[in-house]
């Protein structure tokens, strides 16, 4: 793919010094926990977002909060630059390095340190998967919401670096709704907590300023998080459309009636085969457009709620409706939901869009993002959470091929600015990263951008922080 | 993923094929998950995406392996996981068999490593010679305690330890000839004997001879028949692999063709994989790709092909089973319900240990090989499985009940020796401590 996202210059100075930060960091870090030579560093070059590669200097792999910050502290000494990394699920570039950057990996704070029923809370090093906190209460009757697609891999750090979403936060809201406390170590080394127990803290609301800050203001080593009672039943249903258009405004007028399902997702019809393909979870095949419509509660509930959807549903001409009959039925339709963008895969690279649109903008926005890939002679599968508005068109091409690389990424930044002029932003829930910073002005005006970065400065004056990341390169504080 | 092969590279047919795998990876990182490496050590060069990288980036550079690669590699325990939780379809398994070649045709391993290694593809595909080497053992044991303490000798204190301290006589299950259906005959299938299994465990095939025979299916324990040739494929030692398989290919299409096979029973899972692979493995192989391809399409686990055959339920007795599924039988065949009905309309209470994904740490040869990691794999299944407080453990796979026995008091039995007592046979002695 060619270079059209730059990455900063890295700093000769630290390059020069490479062999003394290599030795110096593996005086602070135990055995087996940093690695230097070029073999090993290049499966670290990227994320979920291929297009996009940097070997780094170095990759420390700490095992406690103190590590994290003896390297944090060594590194801003010589302004080396540091990326954070989780699970390396970003499709946003989110944990891509640089050439001069050591990545500090959370993958081996991995435990769970506390399970509070009684306060209904969580606390685990941000190396513990999202489905992770989920399973370990699963038993006692409780879950952890948030849960996007890659709950299976993703990292608890990197949700919060992200303020991930995912199909069920419609009615349970996104990490930032679900966070209650971090320890996290700045840029120098510094260890604070921020946050507690308690729904709410004193001061200033420093913990929603670091959820979503995608690893600039300092490196999450640990999370309290909201755990919430499971509730007494849940069923998918299945709602088949002859067009998107159909299932964009029935989506719109569902949520326009005052009604939260738990989550409301969209499939188009090239989404639903990628899908089927893999997780055989009898999608209807006939239908150009899917939603699988969660609703939860008691029967009653469910079947109330359900009633008044299939009113709305009938009258935007839905084709097909199928309530899932078992747990094992209903594990495989969200199987097979959350597994579309790795299943895309199977046919073809992809790069994912995550612009937001105001739901009364659904439909249009379908229509519009079609128009533009026809434009470009790309393909798209569209899978998203509607409910939000959240819309995630996987943009289909050949990674091998430059030119269709560069078609593929052109059309996404079209798709992204549509996003933007209908209403909506550039990110729902992957974050700006690298994939979106330069995007940024067609969101926010220069004086914005200023003030942001103010508040960026006050957390890391150095900027050393994942430095190539969310902000354009132009524009930036004089170092 | 972008790959950046030549024209040139491409030309080799493995390569070529690795390439097609990696395309289809999209680096999502749902496999590192579901990998017990990773899970254990938490590096991702430690994870099938780590090591799909590291085998991309030696093939496309045409680098021989080194001691980084190898190292990240050798960990792997091909258990397969990752093919079952990967979206994007990418056969993981064919790209690290390529992997492993490789490097045991670029890469010169430390004298000890070499040594070990020589050992175990000369002694364990061989019945005769592994009997001896076990009796051997046994009389090397009190050793084991003193080689483990010295570097060069410890992996033979290792294999020491491991040793049973009964070794039970060659069994007649294993003479070849043909056992007749005891009722009416309504299938013909052959059996593989193998190699490691009916010097461990004879009482497993013997199980199963009875069974099927009491079922009315005639049982062909085909003459010139050995190992299925998956020890050495594992380590990379590809000519040897396919020197077994041709043997296997040969006599059992002469089974087929004499009598008629419904199907090649197999009851180690661990061999099943391999011998459902005969076909790609052979695949390049003029003379045999057609035969290998019919014999991979023959095979069948003991419990997919008594799954045909509508086993009448059973009363329920009052003894749990936790149900331990092999890598190889749940990720290398994906069969994941059918021992457990069996052993349900068998009369038996059957339990899902937790973590039921994840690997014991026996993996063929790598308990021996990389110790450390098994036994905390190990330790980690053995704590799920005496969780579900069950009476019993059952099984498919003799690596499986080797490794899980010396971490559990726990009885463990393959999951045809409770099938054939359920249904007529003599109770299965449990295995002694």
């Amino acid at each position: 793919m060619p270079e059209t996202i730059a990455f900063l210059e890295p700093k000769q100075s630290v390059l020069a010094r490479r062999d003394a930060i290599i030795e110096d960091l593996a005086d602070l870090l135990p055995e087996g926990c940093l690695i230097s030579e070029k073999r090993g560093l290049v499966p670290f070059e990227t994320d979920a977002f291929i297009a996009y590669r940097q070997v780094p200097l170095a990759v420390a792999l700490p095992e406690t909060t103190a590590q994290v910050a003896a390297v944090l502290k060594y590194c801003s000494r010589y302004g080396i630059p540091v990326v954070p990394r989780g699970a390396g699920t970003s499709l946003s570039g989110g944990a891509i390095p640089q050439s001069d950057a050591v990545v500090i990996g959370l993958s081996k704070m991995s435990r769970i340190l506390d399970i509070d029923f009684a306060n209904r809370t969580a606390t685990v090093q941000a190396g513990v998967t999202n489905l992770n906190i989920s399973e370990a209460v699963s038993a006692d009757g409780f879950f952890y919401a948030p849960d996007p697609s890659s709950q299976l891999a993703c990292t608890i750090g990197g949700n919060i670096g992200m303020n991930s979403g995912g199909a069920h936060c419609l009615k349970y809201g996104v990490t930032t709704n679900n966070l209650l406390g971090v320890k996290m170590v700045l840029f120098d080394g510094t260890i604070v907590d921020l946050g507690g127990k308690a729904l709410d803290a004193p001061a200033y609301d420093l913990l929603g300023l670091v959820c979503g800050s995608e690893g600039q203001l300092g490196i999450v080593t640990e999370a309290t998080v909201r755990l919430i009672a499971k509730p007494e039943g849940t069923r998918p249903v299945l709602f088949g459309f002859m067009s998107s258009e159909e299932a964009g405004s029935c989506v719109a007028e569902v949520i326009g009636s005052g009604i939260i399902p738990v989550a409301i997702e969209f499939m188009d019809k090239p989404a639903i085969g990628i899908c089927e393909a893999f997780a055989q979870a009898g999608y209807p095949m006939d239908v150009e457009a899917l939603l699988i419509v969660e609703v939860e509660g008691s029967e009653a509930e469910m079947e109330a709620m359900l009633a008044s959807i299939i009113d709305i549903a009938r009258r935007h001409g839905v084709s097909t409706i199928r309530e899932s009959q078992s747990a094992t039925e209903a594990a495989l339709i969200w199987k097979g939901r959350k597994s579309a963008f790795g299943a895309t895969g199977r046919i073809a690279d992809y790069i994912c869009m995550d612009g937001t649109v105001p739901l009364s903008q659904l439909s249009y926005v379908l229509k519009k993002t079609g128009e533009i890939i026809d434009g470009y002679g790309l393909r798209v599968a569209n899978v998203f959470h509607a409910g939000d508005g959240n819309m995630h068109p996987l943009i289909l091409y050949n990674i091998n091929d430059p030119e269709d690389a560069a078609r593929a990424e052109a059309a996404g930044n079209d798709i992204l600015r549509l996003c933007v002029d209908a209403g909506g932003c550039l990110t729902g829930e992957h974050g700006v990263g690298i994939e979106k910073r330069d995007l940024m002005l067609h969101q926010f005006t220069q004086v914005d951008l200023n003030q942001q970065m103010a508040a960026r400065a006050a957390f890391d004056p150095q900027w050393i922080m994942n430095p190539s990341k969310v902000f354009p390169l132009e524009g930036r504080p004089a170092a | 993923m972008q790959t950046t092969f030549t024209p040139a590279q491409l030309a080799d047919p493995h390569v070529a094929e690795s390439e097609a795998i990696l395309r289809k990876c999209v680096h999502c990182g749902f496999c590192t998950a579901t990998c017990p490496t990773y899970v254990t050590l938490g590096n991702e060069l430690d994870s099938p995406r780590g090591r799909i990288y590291l085998i991309k980036d030696m093939l496309e550079n045409g680098r021989p392996a080194d001691e980084e690669v190898v190292t990240h590699i050798d960990r792997c325990l091909s258990c397969l996981a990752c093919m079952t939780t990967c979206p994007s379809g990418v056969n993981y398994m064919h790209l690290v068999d390529h992997a492993r070649v490789h490097i045991e045709q670029t890469y010169r391993r430390p004298l000890k490593d070499r040594l070990v290694r020589a050992v175990l593809a000369a002694v364990l595909p061989y019945p005769s010679r592994f009997r001896l080497a076990l009796k051997a053992a046994r009389l090397g044991r009190p050793l084991a305690g003193f080689m483990k303490r010295v570097p060069f000798l410890k992996t033979f204190g290792v294999m020491l330890d491991l040793a049973p301290s009964q070794i039970a006589s060659a069994s007649a299950a294993a003479v070849p000839g043909i056992r007749a259906a005891e009722i009416e005959k309504r299938g013909r299938v052959a059996i593989l004997t193998g190699c490691a299994q009916p010097v461990l465990k004879p009482g497993i095939n013997e199980a199963t001879i009875r069974l099927l025979t009491r079922l009315g299916v005639e049982v062909v324990v085909p003459q010139g028949e050995g190992c299925c040739g998956a020890l050495v494929h594992h380590m990379g030692r590809e000519e040897q692999a396919l020197v077994a398989a041709r043997r296997n290919v040969d006599v059992w299409i002469r089974a087929a063709d004499e009598g008629g096979l419904d199907a090649i029973i197999i009851t180690a899972s661990g061999c099943g994989t391999t011998i459902k692979d005969y076909g790609h493995m052979l695949r390049l192989d003029p003379a045999y790709a057609d035969k290998a391809a019919r014999v991979s399409a023959l095979a069948r686990d003991i419990t997919e092909y008594l799954a045909t055959l509508d086993l009448p339920r059973q009363e329920a007795r009052n003894i749990t089973v936790a149900y331990h599924s092999a890598c190889s039988m749940q990720h290398g065949q994906k069969i994941t319900l059918a021992p457990k009905v069996l052993l349900k309309n068998a009369g038996f209470t059957v339990r899902d240990p937790a973590e039921g994904h994840l690997c014991c740490g026996s993996a063929g040869t790598y308990n021996i090989l990389q110790p450390e990691i098994s036994a905390t794999l190990k330790a980690r299944k053995v704590r799920n499985i005496e969780a579900t407080k069950a009476d019993i453990i059952a099984t498919g796979n003799i690596g499986c009940i080797t490794q899980i026995a010396t971490g559990t008091a726990m009885p463990i039995l393959h999951t045809v020796e409770l099938l054939d007592w359920a249904y007529g046979g003599e109770k299965p002695a449990l295995p002694q401590k």
